[in-house]
């Protein structure tokens, strides 16, 4: 059982050993890289049926009793994240088998993605503060590294600001944990949590809450701080695009929903009120900044924003069916987000361009992809019976029952703006006649690789599908997952077990 | 001496985000650098400070003395210095590269990816 809490870091790592140990044979290490995957899947799918079985598991790393020695925990909503990375992860595998060609493969881009799904991986499992700050740096340094590897010139340029921001936001956690400690003097998680609502200063926790806030929210792309997120996302190869995508901001979401369900609760009406504010202005601006690019990758940058808000909604009203619904919402949007994104690395290497306005008639010449991306797009808006209406529906039914009418308007705006910018690359890039004097471009994609990249794709339209139609099981367990994150009695007593009440 | 600590931190950070705001890119990794060395101070004052009693067990005892400094921001802040080092040897061969394959240090010059 301990064991099995930790597999999902241990793996990921092992895998990349292994990979580094065969360095030099480049073909070999994309099958070894798949199996890893595959095993990680497996894995962390038994961890998530554990997780639900007996309620929330826990380890501390050397047998060092809580809360001095490092504790791994998993409860529903760490497990279904570990299982969500697991999925991106098999993805991104069999879709970089074609997409990354042999000199990023030279270069170690098998082990490097290895290596940043063990630091998320960690980071979604820790119960010790300080450790989180140790796994963001771990996912950072192999993100930092997959972002600039291939050397290109808008490569560098993005780089440069990615790194500073995320640096930045990496300064301001570790001055609020240390600010933290000391006040209080432990790292360990549940222990910060107990002794929080012990003490329940308000005063005290309002300072480092406001500095955790903005480190997450950097590395969540929240508005105002999203500004190196549109600027770098659509520099790296469409692998390294989709996975970051799917997976780095979404731990910044993962940490932000963590610290503010389990520790900072002493001045919940001033910050409930306050990210409602922000998620309001997240959605606004990342929408409006899709509306006005013509760049594929760029405009799916640019909603990444507009979506994260909606998971900070959820989080701002607070209720059990809003937190459920974030998480709902994390779900839906790492499956659809991660396919938008391999999408248009295929058009890429079909039309040898990401302006839509050099792109088109790809509905008659690849119709199986244009489903695929109808389905991803329009799930990402919120049609009815796809993943992303049920997601919607959750958050604004709970905006509704807590009467927060403003934001509940603001969001469903934001989904009408959303299905305009995803029509408006539907009529560009698939419906519209190539327009005729700009394709001298000739796609060297052989059918047997185009159907290797079309795999991964299927695989997510139809999850998205299968979610949107079997719903219920899947919400339940977010329900369950949200009455955990409520509850942090249950959290604490599973750590903590017979420390002082 | 937490006076004096603060007022440091204060000017590390201060300086550390004037470097940041210069245009040159060297500048940038300079502030960044200052930025995380106020960090690290800034733990280890906040963590408390204890002159001259070392957290040891006396011999025939079995816990350490009652005032004792908490060696705990120490091991924080020192795995916080070794992961800024690897940043930093990371970001000044990035600057390095980006230097090459732009053609400029000026950070206003590198908005080729902003719009």
């Amino acid at each position: 059982m301990n064991v099995l809490i930790i597999s999902p870091v241990i793996i990921p790592f092992t895998t990349a050993i292994i990979l580094l140990l065969l360095f030099k044979l480049k073909s070999v290490q994309r099958y070894i890289s798949l199996i890893g995957s595959l095993v990680s899947l497996g894995i962390s799918i038994s961890l998530l049926v554990h997780t639900i079985d007996s309620g929330i598991l826990s380890v501390q790393i050397g047998n060092w009793p809580a809360p001095y020695g490092i504790t791994i925990v998993s409860d529903l909503f760490s497990a279904i994240m570990v299982v969500m990375t697991a999925l991106m992860s098999l993805t991104v595998n069999i879709y970089s088998m074609i997409d990354i060609d042999t000199k990023r493969i030279q270069y170690g881009y098998f082990p490097l993605i290895n290596i940043l799904l063990m630091g998320v991986n960690g980071a979604f499992l820790t119960g010790d503060i300080f450790n989180l700050y140790v796994w963001f740096e771990v996912m950072l340094m192999s993100s930092f590294v997959l972002m600039v590897l291939g050397g290109e010139r808008k490569q560098m340029e993005g780089a440069v600001k990615y790194v500073t921001l995320n640096l930045i936001s990496s300064a301001l956690f570790l001055a609020g944990l240390g600010i933290l400690y000391g006040e209080i003097g432990t790292l360990n998680m549940a222990d910060i949590a107990y002794t929080l609502r012990a003490t329940a200063d308000a005063t005290v926790t309002g300072s480092t809450a406001m500095l955790f806030f903005i480190a997450f929210g950097i590395k969540a792309a929240i508005f105002p701080l999203f500004f190196w997120l549109p600027a770098s996302y659509h520099t790296p190869p469409a692998s390294v695009s989709a996975l970051f995508a799917g997976l780095l901001t979404k731990v910044g979401v993962y940490s932000l929903i963590r610290s503010f369900t389990l520790f900072f609760v002493q001045d919940a009406t001033f910050f409930h009120e306050f990210m409602i504010i922000i998620a309001g202005f997240t959605m606004l601006t990342g929408v409006l900044g899709a509306a006005s690019q013509f760049e594929f990758r760029r405009v799916l940058s640019f909603h990444i924003i507009s979506q994260i808000g909606y998971m900070i909604m959820g989080l701002g009203i607070f209720t059990p069916l809003a937190i459920a619904g974030s998480i709902f919402f994390l779900i839906h949007n790492m499956i659809t987000k991660t396919n938008l994104f391999f999408i248009s690395g295929v058009v890429y290497r079909l039309k040898g361009s990401y302006e839509l306005k050099k792109l088109g008639g790809l509905y008659a010449s690849h119709p199986w992809l244009s489903i695929f991306l109808v389905i991803s797009a329009f799930s990402l808006a919120g049609l009815p019976p796809l993943s992303g209406f049920w997601a919607k529906f959750a958050l604004i039914k709970a905006g509704l029952q807590s009467q927060d009418y403003p934001i509940v308007f603001i969001a469903l705006f934001v989904s009408m703006l959303t299905l305009f910018s995803m029509v408006k690359i539907w009529a560009e890039a698939f419906w519209k006649k190539q327009p005729s004097q700009k394709n001298d471009f000739k796609s060297k994609l052989s059918a047997r690789d185009y159907i290797v990249m079309i795999i991964p794709i299927g695989m997510l339209a139809l999850l998205a599908v299968a979610i949107g139609i079997g719903f219920e099981p899947l919400m339940n367990i977010c329900m369950k997952a949200a009455s955990q994150l409520l509850n942090p009695e249950l959290y604490i007593q599973s750590i903590l077990g017979g420390y002082p009440k | 001496m937490e006076t004096v600590l603060a007022f440091l931190i204060g000017f590390l950070y201060a300086a550390g985000v004037y470097a940041m705001l210069r245009r040159s890119i060297i500048k940038l990794v300079i502030g960044l650098m200052l930025m995380g060395q106020a960090t690290n101070l800034l733990i280890f004052t906040a963590g408390g400070l204890t002159r001259a009693q070392a957290p040891l067990v006396e011999p025939g005892q079995t816990i350490p003395p009652a005032i004792h400094a908490d060696p705990l921001p120490e091991a924080l802040i020192l795995t916080a210095i070794v992961i800024s080092f690897g940043v930093l040897a990371f970001m000044l061969v990035l600057v390095h590269r980006a230097y090459q394959t732009v053609g400029t240090d000026d950070l206003d010059k590198l908005k080729g990816t902003d719009s």
